[in-house]
């Protein structure tokens, strides 16, 4: 019956968004890939990278909103060397994109020591405070819940609206989804399949380094090794789950987010003391991958994923 | 005539793949309110000359001129811009776009706000009126069928304002009544002041749509003609550049019984019919045709003869034996050689050569393979002799098959399932979409082969290729067969009303 006292609490809400929030950004960031017909394998690498960048900025003394920037341009920047590889090269997006992983992990610790090489424990920084929302967050249960988050809460909410804008209201997304699904009616209408797939990954890599940089700017304030544990793979799930619609997939960011949220006060009650605690830990993913099957079934996927666009080929 | 108005030149186009020349020294001229025919088989050119018209290829030597401007070479936005509108063989339309969005897709400035759809829409319809172009704005592309999404892709450039239509194959994907509805919407086109240029094979189509014919053959322009003052017989000279006649094959002798069926079903999967309670016997030095309208079991009786599927019930004799364990395997064991029903999906691997392609049915066994390793030596050779032997136009035997025109890759299947010297032979649709000179030489290959003793099944939705070829011909419907009817033993409308499923001993 604990569980709907945890139901039931504003700070259980307002751990959900927080949780959710990097899912979002990441989530967001590589749907635009693979609505463009790139698959981002390089997405749990470039959060790490992502989550140093803007933290090693801050830092290093420039401000929150400039470090989101450099850590976004530092996403970019990945993003341009795996699109560079897998659209104008055509090679393997799954190599190519672990292969990103692997490097931005690498480089990311590798810029850590470098930087901070005498340190045993990292330094801190100041993160994003939460910001009430005048009027919205003195409303009982919601405004503590929903109105009380630091701006790169909001600002992950805010891609899922820009996002499905620009995908279904503007000659952009009509564009970008067309270069996913068949790549030669773009082709056919004067159109650079290669300009716009570079640009997606080169966005939608920006938008993974933010994701990380939330965990270290705003969900924490400091940058540990594994810290992004995994949220990149998850976004690639969440993008399935939400059938390549920006709604649905901040829908099953928030449902997961509800699971860990939920796991983490679940082992604080009494039947914590029982079971242990890593069945707890067990449980967002096990209801996540309930959930993938279930919603995933008939979820129409981008015809191009995956599939190098060669101009001239029959 | 002569002094209308050019809209669009051709000259001295050249093109080629490798040492396949597609296109050598191409040239004509389309004038303002006509429609052009260009004409030629398979392989002769026709697309590759539209690819470079609209910039998909970079032509290596030759010029395009549109409306007296001279178009940049290798720049597809060039000859939209210029007011040329192309509809292409395979559409290239996405499926998870509605109709408007396809059309849409490219006129808006990229960066720009909003799509503009009402406005859009508005003038759809309006085309869709005036062209007699029917199709939902709203809809899918997934959900439309192929005649709709043709629709769609002449909509597309009628949206662009397009002057000059090219239609590539236009008819090969139409059932015959999609067809006339679409030389409607070119009459009209025409009359509203476009100019078209019609690409296809099918003489009776030139014949009836075109003013004026540009016959291409092997990358060349053959001859240049007024179609009043032409006929389909000297067209199909131009084409081929020779006489042709289409095979009349002498009755067959009937050998041995080497495949029968008694009382065969199988059970019906979705929306393909299973077979019910078929009796059939194949014998040597016979051709045996199916007729039937498509989705009435053909696919599932094909699949059993190539093995593909077992029967669920009845017996299945190969060679006087009954057999158990029917597979795919042991189909070809038993020396059923196939020519499947779609070229693309499962009669050949597009990414894979020529060679590879060549020996996908024997590659386990001798000689292609030998202890488990691969004899590439011989595969190859084995591919050449049958480039050559088919008169395969390719670029050699390590292209790959994606590159091959319809017909050339049907020449490959063919040679493939014939060189391996089948007892039984399953031609489902041998000839479908083929030109003249192609479907003759199938049809030639599998008389030959019936002559040396082999029994064809011959599966096809052509009643009059069903009726000049076969020595005994079966109806399917439902899943149902006929019993066999000898060579011009029934009219086409007595076949006719076997097909409707009447006669059938169960009919209702």
């Amino acid at each position: 019956m604990e569980i709907f006292e945890i139901l039931l609490s504003a700070s259980f809400w307002a751990a959900v968004l927080r949780i959710a929030s990097p899912l979002i950004l990441a989530t967001m960031g590589e749907l635009i890939c693979e609505r463009a017909g790139v698959l981002n394998l390089g997405i749990e690498g470039i959060m790490v990278f992502g989550a140093f960048a803007g933290w090693m900025a801050v830092y290093a003394g420039l401000g929150l909103w400039p470090g989101v920037l450099v850590a976004f341009a530092a996403g970019a920047m990945f993003g341009l060397v795996h699109a560079t590889l897998t659209v104008p090269f055509g090679l393997s997006q799954h190599v190519v994109g672990l292969g990103i992983t692997l490097l931005a992990t690498s480089s990311a610790y590798y810029a850590y020591r470098l930087a901070l090489p005498q340190v045993t424990s990292p330094p801190r920084i100041t993160p994003f405070q939460p910001l009430n929302i005048p009027v919205l967050s003195d409303i009982p249960f919601l405004g503590p819940a929903l109105f009380s988050q630091t701006a790169l809460t909001y600002l992950a909410f805010a891609s899922v609206a820009v996002v499905a804008l620009v995908l279904f209201r503007t000659p952009l997304g009509l564009a970008l989804r067309a270069a996913g699904e068949n790549p030669s009616a773009v082709e056919a209408q004067g159109l650079s399949v290669t300009a716009l797939r570079m640009g997606a990954v080169m966005v939608g890599s920006g938008l993974m380094a933010v994701g990380g940089a939330f965990l270290t700017m705003s969900a924490f304030d400091s940058f540990f090794f594994e810290m992004v544990n995994g949220r990149g793979w998850i976004c690639i799930a969440l993008v399935v789950f939400g059938a390549w619609m920006p709604g649905k997939a901040l829908l099953g960011a928030l449902l997961f987010a509800a699971f860990d949220a939920l796991q983490i006060r679940m082992q604080q009650t009494p039947m914590g003391a029982h079971v242990p605690y890593q069945v707890f830990l067990m449980v967002p993913y096990v209801l996540s991958i309930l959930a993938l099957v279930l919603m995933s079934r008939r979820a129409e996927v981008p015809a191009a994923l995956m599939v190098p666009y060669n101009r001239g080929e029959r | 005539m002569g002094a209308r108005e050019v809209v669009l030149r051709l000259e001295g186009i050249t093109k080629r793949f490798g040492k396949l020349a597609a296109n050598d020294d191409v040239g004509f001229a389309l004038h303002r309110g006509e429609v052009l025919a260009l004409l030629g088989e398979n392989g002769a050119g026709k697309t590759t000359l539209m690819n470079i018209l609209f910039g998909h290829y970079t032509a290596d030597a030759g010029t395009v001129e549109v409306f007296g401007k001279a178009l940049p070479p290798g720049a597809p936005g060039a000859a939209l811009a210029a007011g040329v509108g192309m509809v292409h063989q395979h559409f290239t339309l996405a499926g998870n776009l509605t109709v408007l969005e396809n059309i849409l897709l490219g006129t808006r400035p990229l960066f720009g706000l909003g799509l503009g759809r009402a406005a859009a829409r508005a003038r759809v319809e309006r085309l869709s009126r005036d062209f007699g172009l029917a199709v939902h704005p709203d809809a899918k592309v997934r959900s439309l069928s192929v005649g709709e999404r043709q629709r769609v892709e002449i909509l597309k450039a009628l949206y662009r304002e397009a002057r000059i239509l090219i239609l590539d194959e236009p008819t090969a994907v139409l059932t015959p009544q999609e067809s006339d509805a679409l030389f409607a919407t070119l009459k009209k086109a025409v009359a509203l002041g476009l100019s078209i240029i019609f690409i296809s094979h099918k003489l009776h189509e030139v014949m009836a749509v075109s003013d004026r014919v540009v016959v291409l053959r092997h990358g060349k322009v053959a001859g240049e003609v007024a179609t009043a003052e032409t006929d389909r017989h000297r067209l199909a000279e131009l084409m081929v550049g020779a006489e042709v006649a289409l095979p009349h094959p002498a009755p067959g002798r009937a050998g041995e019984m080497l495949m029968e069926l008694r009382d065969v079903s199988t059970p019906s999967e979705g929306n393909r019919t299973g077979l019910r309670r078929v009796s059939l016997a194949l014998r040597a030095g016979q051709i045996t045709g199916l007729a039937g309208v498509a989705g009435n079991g053909q696919g599932a009786l094909a699949d059993l003869v190539s093995g593909l599927i077992a029967p669920a019930s009845g017996a299945l004799r190969v060679g006087g034996t009954e057999v158990s364990g029917w597979s795919p395997r042991a189909a070809l064991d038993a020396g059923v050689g196939r020519i499947p029903e779609d070229r693309h999906a499962t009669g050949s691997i597009a990414d894979f050569t020529l060679t590879e392609n060549a020996v996908l049915e024997g590659y386990a066994r001798q000689p292609f393979a030998r202890a488990g390793w691969m004899d590439w030596g011989r595969a190859r050779a084995h591919a050449e002799a049958i480039i050559a032997k088919y008169d395969i136009r390719c670029p050699g035997p390590e292209a790959r098959i994606r590159l091959l025109s319809g017909g050339n890759m049907q020449k490959l299947i063919l040679g493939r399932a014939l060189e391996a010297g089948p007892k039984i032979i399953l031609a489902n649709q041998p000839v479908r979409g083929l030109d003249i000179g192609a479907l003759t030489y199938v049809q030639e290959c599998l008389i030959a082969a019936r002559d040396a003793g082999a029994a064809v099944l011959l599966i096809s939705e052509d009643l009059d290729e069903i009726r000049v070829l076969s020595d005994v011909i079966h109806v399917i419907s439902a899943g149902r067969l006929s019993p066999p009817f000898a060579r011009g033993s029934k009219t086409v409308a007595e076949l006719g009303v076997w097909m409707a499923g009447q006669g059938f001993a169960d009919a209702a």
